[in-house]
This record gives structure tokens, C-alpha cells and sequence, in this order.
């Protein structure tokens, strides 16, 4: 069961949440090609290691946000809002201290 | 390869069983290779061997970064079945079951096939109607399937509780379903692809692919760099880890699906049983185990470990259409990385990379599929080009639109 720190409410059981995907992909223009059309549907990083994803709080208070969780251990390394800037590799751990001090 | 028969196992016996040969050599990995198929699952060894025995190309390996069938070929439910509603994915699977049908004999390694049928529960009129559609075109594809009743479902599976919270209201089986024991899979592809010539190299990890411009080459592996003139990729879960040293993008989501055995007991569930609804699907193994398919969890992972809301989900569905079950112990539980795809089908064929071809997607239901995969894979590396019975698999179907969607049009997906 993960444990997952929402911004808004503080931690609860997975079981409350929604997964929403890889996060940060921007939708592009309609004049764009069949190829990258087809690569904004459907392609995804999905890496083994660091993941930024989108989860909605769904049986709480229903605001979605984002987190870096590792794909291996599943441990949450990051947690921040929509619109706030992506953790970079190096320093997610430290944002997640941050975070959750 | 010593042969396996009547005579030779009482000749065994009588030396008490000290001198059987190993069922594979260990390979040490050569400098070249005519191809190179990373990954050593079901559909990576099938590929092998219908290689060397079919298509005529023996200087072959398979690279496994663990032991074979450590993935998810060893760790599935072993459903095997071809009841699609697509005729595409109805070709294709019912290719695999009638391969499975005389696989046995041909690998001269005692499957344990069972065709003791693959029923699907329906739990309301909108299902049943769905059912009736589905039944429909699993016929058209040519394929056998029945509905059944209430009455007939009880009769099959008398334990099942058709006044269930979400009550049991017919069903319909395909009776060539079945299962198949999913280890005596891999060891018997295994031993056939080696006496066919093939090496077979374990804990060999591949850590980058060896590009010249958009041609591969070659493979660095934790063994070493081998020279490969063609490059196969049969990851499963990790196929997203491989597409990215070759430098090009796939749709794949890898998820955590697990399942349950419960300690055994004497037969009494005969057949397979399944309800896309409620989401739960059971058999009874060889020795007496309950299996019970669990949901994939909602999140990316490469763990190899499930969740325990999944658990908890797919047991209060077991014990509801078979409340006599609720005094088992659970005896073990395990997981495995399938590699999902948007439309549920697998993607196969040639890649943007040269030379370089995919055996992937084939998430939570490709273990059924694993002679299809391999002869048709074998096919499309032997020819430089797609079987075709896979020509719609192909990555490209993502750009022109052409998903096929069986897990919409089904439902099941195991
Ligand atoms: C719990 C569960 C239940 C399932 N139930 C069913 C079912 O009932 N019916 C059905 O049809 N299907 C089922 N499936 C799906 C089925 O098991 C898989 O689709 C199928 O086994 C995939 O075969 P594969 O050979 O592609 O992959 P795998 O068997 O996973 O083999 C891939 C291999 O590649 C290796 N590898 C990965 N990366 C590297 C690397 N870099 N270098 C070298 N080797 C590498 C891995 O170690 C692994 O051994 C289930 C899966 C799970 C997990
Ligand atoms: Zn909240």
C-alpha cells in the first residue's frame, strides 16, 4: 500500500487516490504531424527508476498534484503542485525534504 | 538431445534417476551471431527455436539477463485460449492454440495442456447482450464458443454462487480453452532451441545496443559486446528500457499484475473461470492449488512485488462467487512487469532501428501466445518482414489510427 503525501491534506492510503499518468506532457497545436500527434496519445517514458505522475486526491479533497516516485522501490520522492516547476533528478530527494519537513 | 519416452524413463528409474543429461547447455556467449534475441521468456526462446527448426537460421542466441522464464512466463496464470472479437487477434491466437495442440508432441516435453474449457461469467442483461455479440463474432473468426445458462454454468462449476451481490446471470465457454503449465513451457522450448543449435545465456544482462547510423549491429551485455547482423527484443516489462538505447519511443505503461495460490486441495474447480465485472479470474493447478488472478495495480512499476489493495479486491471477488473457498489459507503471492499497450494488443514487427525488430506489449495476456510469437517473430526476422498474420501489430498503428482494441471489445484480458 503506497503511502502517498498529498499537498493539501498531508499523508494518506492509496486507496484515497487516482493515478493519473506520466505528468508534463503538453499537448500540441493541431497543425502538427500524424507522427507527433500520435507520439503525445500514446508514447510514454514509463522509465524503471524516477517517474513524475499525476494523482487526484479523490476521496479527499479532490485536487490533483504531482509526484516523482521511484518505479523499483515505489518510494515517493517528490510531491508538488500542479504548475510548480519539475525536480530534476538531482535535486528531487532534496525537494522532498523540503516537502515533507 | 536424449529423448524422452516410456523405455528410457524406467531405464532411469532403475539407476535411480542419476544420469540424465541437462535439458540445456550453458553457452558461453560467441563473438557473432546471425541473431540475437534479448530477453528469455516464452516468446524469446519460441523465437529461437522456430528460427533454428523452421526458417533455417541456427547461429542463434537468446540473452536472459536472470534465468529463463524468470519474467512473467513463469509467473503467469496460465490461461490459454483464442475467443477475440477481432479477426486479426482471432487469426493470431488461434494460430498459437492450435500450435499448443500438438506442441507437446513436437518438443517431445509433456506441456500438461488441458483443455478443460475457458468460461466468462456475465452478471447482468447488458452483459449478457455484449456476450451474445461476442459469442457472434468468435464464431465468425472461426472460432469454437458457447453460451451457457445459469443451469449449465452450475452443472460446470458446481461450486460457483450465481446469487452473488452482482448475480451470475449465464455465461459462455470456449471448450478449447484451457491451460497449460507455464514452467514446462520454457524448460521444453528451451531444451528444443538448444538441441536446434541455439545458445541459450543467462545471467547476460543487455546494457546498450551497438549502433552504425540507423542499423544495429551488435548488443553490449554485463558479458560483453557480441557482433549480431539482426537483434530481436523480447523484454516484456522492460521493452521502454530497450526501445530507449535504441533510441526511439513506444506506448507501453509497465504495471505490477499479480496473483494468489492458496494451500491445495483435492479437485473442485475443473475449469477456468473468469468475470471481466468483478474482476476475478480462477483455475485449480495440478496440484491442487487455487489460482486467482488479481487486477493489474494503477501505477508504473518495474517491482516485480503487488499491491495489497489488489489483493484485497480480486479475494472479496473470489470469495463471492465461491464463498465455500473463505476457510483456504493464502499460501504465496507474486508479481510480474507486464508491459501494457493502449489497445491491449502486443506490438510486433520491424522498428525505426534496422535490423532491429520488437516482440512486445504483451501485457497481461501473452503467455497464450507464445508459439504465434515465436513462429510469426521467427518469420519476420528470417524475411525482413512482417508475418502476416502480424502485419496490423505493427508500432505503426499508432500513427495511422489503426489500434485494434480488443480490451474494449472483450473485456478480458487474460
Ligand atoms: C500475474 C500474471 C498473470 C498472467 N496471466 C496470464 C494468463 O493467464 N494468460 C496469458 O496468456 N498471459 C498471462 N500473463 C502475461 C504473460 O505472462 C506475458 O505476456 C508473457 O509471459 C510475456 O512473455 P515474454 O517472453 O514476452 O516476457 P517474459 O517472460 O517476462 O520474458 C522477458 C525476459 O526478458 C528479460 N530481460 C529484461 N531486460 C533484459 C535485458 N536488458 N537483457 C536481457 N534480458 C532482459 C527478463 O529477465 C525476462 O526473463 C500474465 C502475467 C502475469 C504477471
Ligand atoms: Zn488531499
Amino acid at each position: 500500500m503506497l503511502q502517498i503525501p498529498c499537498p493539501y491534506c498531508g499523508t494518506r492510503d492509496e486507496a484515497e487516490f487516482h493515478f493519473g499518468g506520466e505528468a508534463h506532457i503538453t499537448r500540441p497545436g493541431p497543425e502538427v504531424s500524424d507522427e507527433e500527434w500520435s507520439d503525445y496519445l500514446f508514447n510514454r517514458e514509463n522509465p524503471k527508476g524516477t517517474h513524475f505522475e499525476r494523482w487526484c486526491h479523490n476521496f479527499g479533497c479532490g485536487q490533483w498534484f504531482n509526484v516523482a516516485r521511484d518505479t523499483v522501490t515505489h518510494e515517493i520522492d517528490a510531491v508538488y503542485r500542479m504548475g510548480e516547476r519539475k525536480p530534476t533528478p538531482e535535486n528531487v530527494l532534496t525537494e522532498n525534504k523540503r516537502r515533507l519537513a | 538431445m536424449q529423448r524422452y519416452s516410456f523405455l528410457r524413463h524406467v531405464g532411469h528409474a532403475l539407476r535411480g534417476h542419476r544420469h540424465w543429461q541437462p535439458a540445456w547447455q550453458t553457452a558461453e556467449p560467441k563473438k557473432q551471431y546471425d541473431v540475437v534475441i534479448i530477453g528469455g521468456g516464452g516468446h524469446g526462446l519460441a523465437t529461437a527455436y522456430y528460427l533454428a527448426t523452421r526458417y533455417g537460421i541456427k547461429n542463434v542466441a537468446v540473452l536472459e539477463k536472470g534465468y529463463i522464464g524468470g519474467g512473467n512466463t513463469g509467473r503467469n496464470t496460465q490461461v490459454v485460449r483464442s475467443n477475440y472479437f477481432f479477426p486479426e487477434s482471432a487469426a493470431f491466437f488461434d494460430h498459437s492454440l492450435t500450435l499448443f495442440e500438438t506442441l507437446s508432441k513436437e518438443l517431445n516435453f509433456n506441456l500438461m495442456f488441458s483443455q478443460c474449457g475457458h468460461i466468462v461469467l456475465a452478471h447482468s442483461e447488458h452483459e449478457l447482450e455484449q456476450q451474445r455479440r461476442t459469442v457472434n463474432s468468435i464464431r465468425l473468426n472461426g472460432v469454437d464458443a458457447e453460451h451457457l445458462s445459469p443451469q449449465q454454468l452450475k452443472k460446470r462449476v458446481p461450486l460457483l454462487n450465481l446469487d452473488a451481490r452482482f448475480p451470475v446471470l449465464g455465461g459462455f465457454v470456449q471448450p478449447r480453452g484451457g491451460c497449460i503449465r507455464h514452467d514446462a513451457l520454457v524448460w521444453g522450448l528451451a531444451r528444443a532451441a538448444d538441441s536446434a543449435g541455439v545458445d541459450i545465456i543467462q545471467n547476460c544482462e543487455v546494457t546498450g545496443l551497438q549502433l552504425q547510423g540507423d542499423k544495429v549491429v551488435g548488443v553490449d551485455t554485463s558479458l560483453g559486446g557480441i557482433a549480431a547482423d539482426r537483434a530481436a527484443i523480447a523484454v516484456a516489462g522492460h521493452t521502454s528500457e530497450l526501445a530507449r538505447m535504441a533510441g526511439f519511443r513506444v506506448p507501453i505503461t509497465s504495471m505490477a499484475l499479480q496473483a494468489l495460490v492458496t494451500e491445495p486441495v483435492k479437485p473442485i474447480i475443473s475449469t477456468m473461470v473468469i468475470s471481466p465485472t468483478i474482476h476475478m479470474y480462477i483455475s485449480q493447478t495440478d496440484h491442487g492449488e487455487v489460482l486467482l488472478g488479481a487486477g493489474a495495480d494503477v501505477y508504473n512499476s518495474y517491482a516485480q512485488r503487488g499491491g495489497i489493495p489488489a489483493i484485497e479486491e480480486t479475494v472479496a471477488a473470489a470469495l463471492e462467487l465461491f464463498p465455500s473457498l473463505s476457510r483456504l489459507r493464502l499460501m504465496r503471492q507474486w508479481s510480474g512487469t507486464t508491459d501494457i499497450t493502449p489497445d491491449t494488443t502486443p506490438i510486433m514487427g520491424k522498428t525505426p532501428v534496422q535490423n532491429l525488430y520488437l516482440s512486445g506489449g504483451w501485457g497481461t495476456g501473452g503467455f497464450k501466445a507464445i508459439p504465434a510469437g515465436g513462429d510469426t517473430m521467427a518469420y519476420t526476422i528470417a524475411n525482413d518482414e512482417s508475418h502476416p498474420l502480424i502485419a496490423k501489430f505493427g508500432l505503426e498503428r499508432f500513427t495511422i489510427g489503426a489500434l485494434i482494441d480488443e480490451g474494449a471489445a472483450s473485456g478480458v484480458s487474460h
